[in-house]
């Protein structure tokens, strides 16, 4: 087989192999992706059993802690809907009431049921113009 | 004052305009003058900003509030440290802080340019220019970026630092962290400028590489730190959560590593021509990606939350640089023609073309999974993202080639290896990995991870492998200088420190997965909800809640909070006994509408001060979350009682009284205990490869004499030319 052959069946081999990974990395991700709701939309329309990314604020006054269990309200960004929301595990040191966060888990009976250690706040203070507002 | 940090920004983005238009009328008229004056210019602008960020440090440090930057992220009682760190904290300042470093980078590669390369250099200096003139001009034109703005009526005090970015690390993580982002223009301009010249040799990468180096150092330094603090200062445990700023400041990283190994082979076989000018465009693209993605609030993330108008600017500017790169990429393929062939799939350049690939594939991974949301949202409607599990999965086995290949890599001739030498290259390290593999499997419970296993036998190969390349090199040494085995050895490393710095590097970097493998499949953790004198158990080791702390205006890590409330542990395992003291600090709120005079001095931000014992083989790591709940009927009481604006110098009091309080009759707190094995070797691994990025930087004897010969002959032809 002349060189220049060889090198093109090497450089088909090599791409099709790239392709057939990066196929394999998009597919799964499509698959194992949990999907990110608001509270509204999540009480419209929730598959019980599966798992939802639930983004929203903090709604005030509503965060209680009974033992290991936090419970609080999650509401839209701009807006009053809002799910229950029971989470055990670490709390973010910015979390409080009215800060934003996305927890994940699923929803039981009305009540959205975060996987432990789920919970991410967002800071609010990096690069915000929040505080200037305050 | 602030006028004076405006024009100082202005005449910045003048100088700069006229540094590229200088720059490209001398490269294209070929005006020698106009190229020496550009040059000029871009030392200007480093002065013009260096003088821009004393004057806003100036103000930080004496609180000038009519700083509207100070007043938003300092305030009279933030710590010194923290006063000066504050000014990359915000939005303004930071972008302040990447044109800073730009301009210094700048003239420094510049200067040591300047009787090089000179078709190449007009173009460099034009493109640095241009990247100056875009930050500068976001920060003269665009309100939120404006670091001097001012405030009409000044506030008596200011918000103060954010107390999540009161740490040691954050002094230097932002600054390394930016200082990797920008150096890496530095290469990026030189290979445009290549391109456009049609020099296409290896000179820009002889000249900029030690710069890639810089990058690559400050980068990967910056990255670790943000892990330490990750890890030493959230009370979550972990060092890596594959957040999307995370993400985006590891990508750069990755192909930096693929760039600074794969110019290796263009510089020894002519190779690899195409694929490295794109790493370089690549990386530097990713490098604007990931300031652009702290603005952007594009994606969720812990890093960046605040909705900013910057985005959009940031989006044209890298398709900007992202198209141009690759239409003069493409116009130029025929001078990118490769100079030498691949002999052999077992040589040392397919070795280098291996890990580079992996390395490209790691970084799209990561890509990927970074910024599925907005692709998924592009391609199904919804908003979806994938978690860690996702991200492990593909990096787990990619990671594992990588410490094979830095293994393998230096054990490999050029060219191509024959069975003999192969033989002679990897029999030792085989036979200790073997080795090394059994005495795990009999001593240790290892096989209980599978992938963590293999990690381990890489490590001991990678180790044996550079192990024996300085054994054989320094005895090799002896037999030419004599001497003892430690001053070969020096030798050694002195006479070829990039080679060797390089095989340091791989050292640490095993070291490092050593780390990363150990603790992300052996740790033990173990919540609890615990009282004074109870006792909670993790791997063995017995806690006992001795009692809880209680201080006020005594922070122990000196970030200035008014409270901390702790708990003190006695921890046993066998005939080992340790105290570990973990604790809160409380903030004050700046706003008390709605917490009352008393309660805000509890309901402000609030920060874990983890503890953590450290050790070789294993961390204990302890993080403490006290339940105020119970104080809340008297901080309800105090706010009634002396709320008013009469009892305002007795709050502070109240609020110390009810401190104590907590001390005497505290209240079950929530506790988090990790034990961590082998989780100092991260950081001890990222030493060394800073050693070995350092060695392979330090400048070689040879480097230096050739400077001062050829500055001596420089003055010598002047003198012979004035007689």
């Amino acid at each position: 087989m002349d060189p220049s052959r060889k090198r093109k069946i090497r450089l088909v081999v090599a791409l099709s192999t790239a392709l057939f990974l990066a196929t394999a990395l998009i597919y799964t991700s499509f698959n194992a992706s949990t999907e990110a709701k608001t509270p509204s939309q999540l009480v419209q329309d929730a598959d019980s059993g599966r798992s939802y990314e639930l983004t929203g604020k903090v709604v005030e006054g509503s965060v209680d802690r009974q033992g290991d269990e936090l419970r609080f309200r999650v509401r839209d960004r701009e807006g009053s809907a809002s799910v229950p929301v029971v989470y055990s595990g670490v709390v973010p040191d910015p979390f409080r009431d009215g800060r934003e966060v996305i927890v994940s888990g699923q929803m039981r009976d009305g009540t959205f049921a975060a996987e432990r250690d789920s919970l991410v706040t967002k800071c609010p203070s990096k690069f915000t113009k929040d505080r200037q507002e305050s | 004052m602030a006028g004076v940090g405006s024009a100082c920004l202005f005449v910045g983005l003048l100088t700069a305009v006229y540094a590229v238009g200088a720059a490209l009328y001398g490269a294209l008229a070929g005006q020698r003058r106009f190229v020496v004056s550009a040059r000029r210019a871009m030392y200007c602008l480093a002065g013009l900003m260096i003088a821009a960020v004393v004057l806003l440090e100036a103000a930080y440090l004496r609180s000038d509030f009519s700083f509207a930057l100070v007043q938003q992220n300092s305030s009279t009682d933030t710590p010194l440290f923290y006063k000066v760190t504050a000014m990359w904290s915000s939005q303004a300042g930071s972008l302040l802080l990447w044109v800073f470093l730009l301009s210094v980078f700048s003239a420094l590669v510049l200067r040591s340019t300047r009787r090089k390369h000179r078709e190449i250099v007009p173009y460099a200096t034009a493109v640095l220019g241009g990247i100056a003139t875009f930050f500068l001009a976001l920060t003269v034109f665009v309100p939120e970026a404006q670091p001097f703005a001012t405030l009409g009526n000044p506030p008596a005090e200011g918000n103060g630092l954010n107390p999540l970015l009161r740490h040691p690390a954050m002094m230097i993580h932002p600054t390394m962290l930016y200082s990797g982002y920008v150096a890496f223009s530095i290469p990026f301009a030189f290979a445009i400028g290549a391109l456009i010249t049609r020099n296409t040799g290896a000179d820009w990468i002889r000249s900029t590489r030690r710069f890639a180096l810089v990058a690559w150092t400050f980068l990967g330094f910056g990255i670790m730190l943000g892990a330490l603090w990750s890890f030493s200062e959230l009370g979550w445990g972990g060092y890596w959560a594959w957040d999307p700023v995370e993400n985006a400041s590891l990508m750069p990283w990755l192909t930096g590593t693929a760039f600074l190994h794969s110019i290796i082979v263009q510089e020894k076989r002519g190779m690899l021509k195409v694929w490295n000018v794109s790493l370089i465009i690549a990386t530097f693209v990713l490098a604007l990606l990931g300031t652009f993605l702290v603005r952007s609030g594009i994606l969720d993330s812990i890093h960046a939350f605040g909705e900013s108008t910057l985005g959009g600017k940031f989006l044209a500017f890298i398709a900007l640089v992202l198209l141009g790169s690759v239409a003069l990429v493409l116009s130029r393929r025929q001078d990118l023609r490769s100079e030498g062939r691949f002999d052999s799939f077992a040589s040392r350049e397919a070795m280098f073309l291996l890990n580079n690939l992996v390395l490209v594939g790691l970084c799209f991974v990561i890509f990927w999974g970074t910024f599925f949301p907005l692709i998924s949202e592009a391609v199904t409607g919804t908003e979806a993202s994938v978690g860690p599990p996702w991200f492990n999965r593909y990096t787990t086995p990619l990671a594992l080639v990588l410490v094979l290949l830095a293994g393998i890599g230096p054990a490999v001739a050029w060219r191509r290896i024959t069975p003999a030498n192969l033989r002679r290259a990897l029999l030792v390290p085989v036979a200790v990995t073997a080795v090394a593999l059994a005495a795990m499997l009999a001593l240790t419970p290892a096989a209980d991870s599978v992938a963590s296993l293999i990690m381990f036998s890489f490590v001991a190969f990678v180790l044996a492998v550079v192990g024996q390349e300085f054994a054989r090199g320094a005895s090799a040494r002896r037999t030419i200088s004599g001497g003892s085995w430690p001053a070969a050895l020096v030798q050694l490393v002195g006479r070829n420190r990039r080679r060797y710095g390089g095989y340091i590097v791989h050292v640490g970097i095993a070291l490092l997965f050593l780390g990363v493998a150990a603790s992300s499949a052996f740790v033990e953790q173990r919540d609890a909800r615990v009282s004074p004198g109870q006792t909670v158990e993790v791997d063995g080791y017995q806690i006992t809640y001795v009692r809880p702390t209680a201080d006020v205006l005594n922070d122990p890590s000196d970030t200035g909070a008014p409270i901390t409330l702790g708990a003190v542990f006695d921890v046993q395992k066998g005939d080992e006994r340790f105290t570990i003291h973990p604790s809160r600090n409380y903030y004050t709120a700046q706003d008390d509408g709605s917490k009352g005079a008393i309660g805000r001095f509890f309901e402000g931000e609030a920060t874990s001060e983890v503890d953590v014992r450290w050790g070789l083989g294993e961390d204990f790591w302890a993080a403490i979350q006290p339940d105020l709940r119970p104080l809340e009927p008297r901080i309800e009481e105090a706010n009634r009682k002396f709320g008013g604006a009469q009892f305002t110098d007795a709050q502070p009091l109240i609020a110390a009284a009810l401190v104590e309080s907590y001390r005497q009759d505290p209240p079950p707190a929530s506790f988090r205990a990790l034990v961590s094995p082998l989780v100092a070797w991260i950081w001890i691994g990222g030493g060394v490869v800073l050693l070995g990025a350092l060695t392979a930087l330090w400048p070689t004897a040879d480097a230096r004499t050739r400077r001062v010969r050829s500055l001596y002959a420089a003055r010598v032809g002047r003198e012979l030319s004035r007689a």
